[in-house]
């Protein structure tokens, strides 16, 4: 069974609008087609503006899609409401104090969810709450707190909670732990791997610590410019990465005991989102370029078990 | 709220401005069970008594009627409709800020067009029109002060909404269930209060003048009936003959005027909390030194701090966010400095050039040596030729050095020749070659461009380039990769190594990634709660981690390359530096920690190229942290 369905999802963002002229269109995300396996942690990777958050919003409904379809448990979420996405998939933000809002108790933030989602009595939502705190380590007596009174660390376990509190089977971690010191971001990442144990979750987890993911994750889809450029198992999408995109993160990222030298590319600049080029995307930058990729954009093919790639001259070996 | 008092009461014009108005109130209030003549009753063959005249404390105006009568009763009215339309205005503008804010798009779009057309007319010929459309009145004047003043309210009330509603917690309630009204009035709400109150207690006095004012004209108060605009528009005749028919009404205007605006200052200051800290007092030009004995400075090393301590005093607390450092660096090394948020290298690397915020910040112990000089008992004239000049930093967020409105090469130009003279030709070739030095391609075209023009990768190279512009001996890097993409990151990484390589250059860098550190520093601090835990060259260090903490940090660390795996954390947190606990500041977090490491202070121990503060540092051989 698949937690999540997702084909050709395109997000089209209009700049420049103004009340009397139509905008100019921005492919923000570009016909993605993928799918999320239940209980699976899938991991998502790119660099900042290649439509992580975007995708991340239109699977939650928070933002509308311009096309394409999204498959939560089998069912089709074509005019559903936030509320009712609420209660099938939820979000962790990135920035777990912003997340909260000032002016409510940790206990108001968490009994929106119980309220709203589920019509719990007051008495239930207590015994809710208990539970909650309980597997995610808050003590109770937070509860009366409010957010500027937590570390950042805490304040993501109470965003966690939240989460949680909708009981929905699907969470999409929006870059989780990068407001985190590592140590804090080491004790949240166990945490989220208890709670996915214990309450048979789903995962989407993204972030641009390749490493990160890497240790979190069953599977590895990297995004550039809008599209899926590869796809693969986690331990594999880096060690043997077949996309020339994919080679050049898990190049770039540091590692101790490996020379620095920048690893080569022709340029660094993305390509412009209000004119893309017709063939691939990364061409500009690509040292493995050909002829072909300046006019045919690749579609994503397989290339080993479980492991697809966009790209006429994939690496081998 | 009793904390909000306070501060609202230690500004002493803002006391004063409360207890006047409390004091005008409760004469409004208790006005009409005072034993007074009826304010309206005309006496032709008393006119114009002058005050303390028998019967009539304060006098009578142009018809005989008891001045101190009708001053209290207009008084009454003229707070009663100029509040009165301060709430309509509050309550009709912030509505409109908010929607505007909130639901955004075309909404916002038309609704604000709207306001500014209103805004566009000179305020007091709107009211007037107003008022001449509706007719003359008092209850047409309330409506006409209020409608001038909606377009204010929903100004700044929208700009409030519109950051508050992109807001992570607002997503977060959407998800939860709430609808947007639900959202509206629970989220966006409370957070936009304080900014309502503080817009209508600054502008509720101006709406009581403005009333006030309509009346003079005529427009609002009809005789009989006083307020205390009319009451000083019927004096007008009388000003020179009879002064105090108009002084009367003045004085109270005035005084109901005066009094609001210094309460409503006073509220505004309390509630806005860049006061609270006293970060709005303007930060002097170099860090205050407070240093009891003076350590002599050695003069081997190109750069060197010893003992360097430097304390946030904030109120009662004291944050000793610098305790006792001690670093060196010399011609074409790389010293990495690593530690978790808080652990005070940024602070460190500030109080180098005198560059921490005073108030609050204190150097109170220590050295900072440069080739021999202590810089912390330097002059601030001796510091400013010696900053971006001998010693250049680069920061986080490139955005914070370049300035949006020049373009890259001027500010190049700029910075060279601050420090010297550089005959303006010169300086524009040395830009070219500077941004050709930080890899920027195309360099001749690139100068001409604004910051904002550029990729967040670009910026950071330019403010390397303007680092280099006068050939420093020290580049004093905070986090300067933190906020790029891994891409991007190595390739500033190599450029730094390349450049420091090429021009000998000592190069201090921050950062928290070990993998960084690793591939380009030569020797590495690790800093926990101000001080320094563990030195050493990095490949020692790496390898064989003596201090408990940076072991276990360095545990917590994915690498790529590992597979899916669990990750060893660190329970607890750093301790806060306002609260220290006496010894070894890892003791609570520390699986060897015993009953000597809480009692005393511990010293970082040297051990030939190293040293570690810790009473019993983990040995190479020892085996594996157990968890
Ligand atoms: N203006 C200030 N007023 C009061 N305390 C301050 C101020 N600036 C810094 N501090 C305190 O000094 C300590 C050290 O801060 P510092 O910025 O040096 O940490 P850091 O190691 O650079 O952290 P990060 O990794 O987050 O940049 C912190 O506890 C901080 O709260
Ligand atoms: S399709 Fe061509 S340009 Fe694109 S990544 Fe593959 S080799 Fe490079
Ligand atoms: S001094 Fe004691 S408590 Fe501190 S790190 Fe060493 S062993 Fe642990
Ligand atoms: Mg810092």
């Amino acid at each position: 069974m698949n937690a999540l369905e997702v084909k050709d999802l395109t997000k089209t963002f209009e700049v420049g609008k103004t009340l009397f002229s139509r905008g100019l269109g921005v492919k923000a995300v570009r016909r993605m087609s993928f799918e999320v396996r239940d209980g699976e942690t899938l991991g998502i990777v790119g660099e900042s503006g290649c439509g992580k958050s975007t995708l991340a919003r239109m699977l939650v409904g928070l933002l509308p899609s311009t096309e394409g379809e999204i498959k939560i448990e089998g069912k089709v979420q074509d005019k559903a409401s936030p509320r009712e996405f609420g209660q099938m998939i939820q979000y962790v933000f990135q920035d777990p104090i912003s997340s909260l809002n000032p002016r409510k108790t940790i206990r108001q933030i968490m009994e929106t969810p119980l309220k709203r989602l589920h019509g719990m009595g007051k008495a239930e939502r207590d015994k809710r709450i208990s539970e909650i705190f309980a597997s995610v380590n808050l003590r109770e007596e937070f509860l009366s707190r409010y957010p500027h009174e937590f570390s950042g660390g805490q304040a993501q376990r109470i965003g966690i909670a939240r989460a949680l509190a909708a009981a929905a089977r699907i969470l999409i971690l929006d870059e989780p732990v990068s407001a985190l010191d590592v140590s804090v971001q080491a004790q949240v990442l166990n945490l989220l791997a208890d709670l996915k144990l214990k309450f048979g979750l789903t995962y989407l987890f993204i972030s641009h610590d390749l490493a990160v993911v890497e240790a979190v994750s069953d599977r590895v889809m990297v995004l550039y410019f809008g599209t899926i450029v590869e796809v693969g198992p986690a331990d594999a999408i880096f060690k043997q990465a077949k996309h020339p995109y994919t080679k050049l993160l898990a190049n770039s990222a540091p590692v101790v005991g490996r020379p620095l030298e920048a690893p080569k590319q022709k340029g660094d600049e993305l390509p412009d989102p209000l004119n893309p080029p017709s063939g691939c995307p990364f061409a500009k930058r690509c040292i493995y370029a050909t002829e072909i990729c300046e006019t045919i954009d690749p579609a994503l093919m397989e290339m080993g078990e479980g492991h697809f790639a966009a790209c006429h001259n994939p690496i081998r070996g | 709220m009793i904390q909000f008092l306070n501060l609202l009461f230690r500004n002493r014009l803002a006391g004063l401005g409360a207890g006047m108005l409390v004091l005008i109130l409760l004469i409004a209030l208790i006005t009409p069970v005072l034993p007074l003549p009826d304010p309206n009753i005309t006496a032709t063959a008393d006119r114009f008594m002058s005050p303390f005249s028998e019967g009539h404390l304060l006098g009578t105006d142009h018809l005989g009627r008891d001045l101190l009568s009708r001053l209290l009763s207009g008084t009454r009215l003229s707070l009663a409709v100029g509040v009165a339309a301060a709430l309509i205005a509050t309550v009709i503008g912030s509505s409109i800020g908010i929607v505007a804010g909130f639901l955004g798009g075309r909404t916002d779009n038309i609704i604000m067009r709207l306001v500014d057309m209103l805004m566009a007319f000179p305020y007091i010929l709107l009211a007037l029109a107003i008022v001449a459309a509706l007719g003359p009145g008092l209850n047409n004047a309330l409506i006409a002060v209020a409608a001038v003043n909606v377009p204010f309210f929903a100004r700044n009330i929208r700009g409030v909404t519109v950051g508050l509603a992109n807001k992570e917690f607002v997503d977060a309630a959407r998800l939860n269930g709430m609808s947007n009204g639900q959202i509206i009035f629970s989220e966006i709400l409370p957070n936009v209060l304080p900014v309502i109150v503080i817009a209508m207690s600054t502008t509720i006095g101006w709406m009581i003048l403005e009333t006030a004012g309509l009346s003079f004209l005529g427009l609002g108060s009809q005789p009989p009936q006083a307020d205390l605009g009319s009451m000083l528009g019927e004096a007008r005749a009388a000003l020179i003959t009879f002064p105090h028919t108009s002084v009367v009404p003045g004085i109270m205007i005035f005084l109901i005027v005066m009094s609001i605006n210094l309460l409503g200052d006073g509220v505004r200051d309390a509630i806005d909390p860049r006061l609270k800290s006293g970060a709005l007092s303007r930060p002097l030009p170099a860090t205050i030194v407070e240093r009891k004995e003076v350590p002599p400075t050695p003069d081997k090393d190109l750069l060197s701090l010893q003992e360097l301590r430097t304390e946030f005093h904030v109120g009662e607390r004291v944050y000793k966010a610098v305790g006792g450092v001690s670093l060196k660096v010399n011609k074409g090394e790389c010293l990495g400095i690593i530690g978790e948020s808080g652990s005070g290298k940024s602070v460190t690397a500030l109080s180098v050039m005198g560059l921490v915020a005073s108030p609050p910040g204190k150097i109170v112990g220590g050295t900072v040596s440069f080739q021999g000089k202590d810089l912390v008992g330097a002059s601030y004239n001796e510091l400013r030729s010696l900053r971006g000049d001998r010693v250049a930093y680069i920061f986080q967020d490139p955005l914070s050095t370049l300035h949006p409105l020049y373009t890259v090469g001027d500010q190049l130009i700029e910075a060279m020749q601050a420090h010297r003279s550089v005959p303006q030709k010169d300086a524009q070739a040395r830009a070219v070659e500077l941004l050709e030095a930080v890899r920027i391609p195309n360099a001749a075209q690139r100068v001409k461009n604004y910051p904002h023009e550029m990729s967040g990768g670009m910026r950071q190279r330019v403010s390397i380039a303007m680092a280099l512009a006068n050939e420093p001996d020290v580049i004093i890097a905070d986090e300067p990769t933190t906020a790029l993409d891994v891409t991007v990151q190595a390739q500033i990484l190599s450029l730094l190594n390349d450049l420091r390589r090429e021009r000998d250059l000592a190069i201090v860098f921050i950062t928290h990634d070990f993998g960084v550190v690793a591939q380009l520093c030569d020797r590495v601090a690790v800093m926990y709660a101000g001080q320094i835990v563990e030195e050493g060259p990095t490949a020692a260090i790496l390898d064989d981690p003596q201090h408990p903490y940076t072991k276990r940090l360095m545990a917590c660390v994915p690498e790529l390359g590992g597979g899916k795996r669990e990750l060893h954390a660190i329970a607890g947190l750093p301790p806060a530096v306002d609260q220290l606990p006496q010894g070894c500041a890892f003791a609570a977090r520390c699986e060897f920690a015993q009953e000597v490491c809480r009692q005393g202070g511990i010293m970082l121990e040297p051990k030939g190229e190293r040293a570690v503060r810790c009473l019993f540092p983990v040995n190479a051989d020892q085996i594996e942290v157990t968890l």
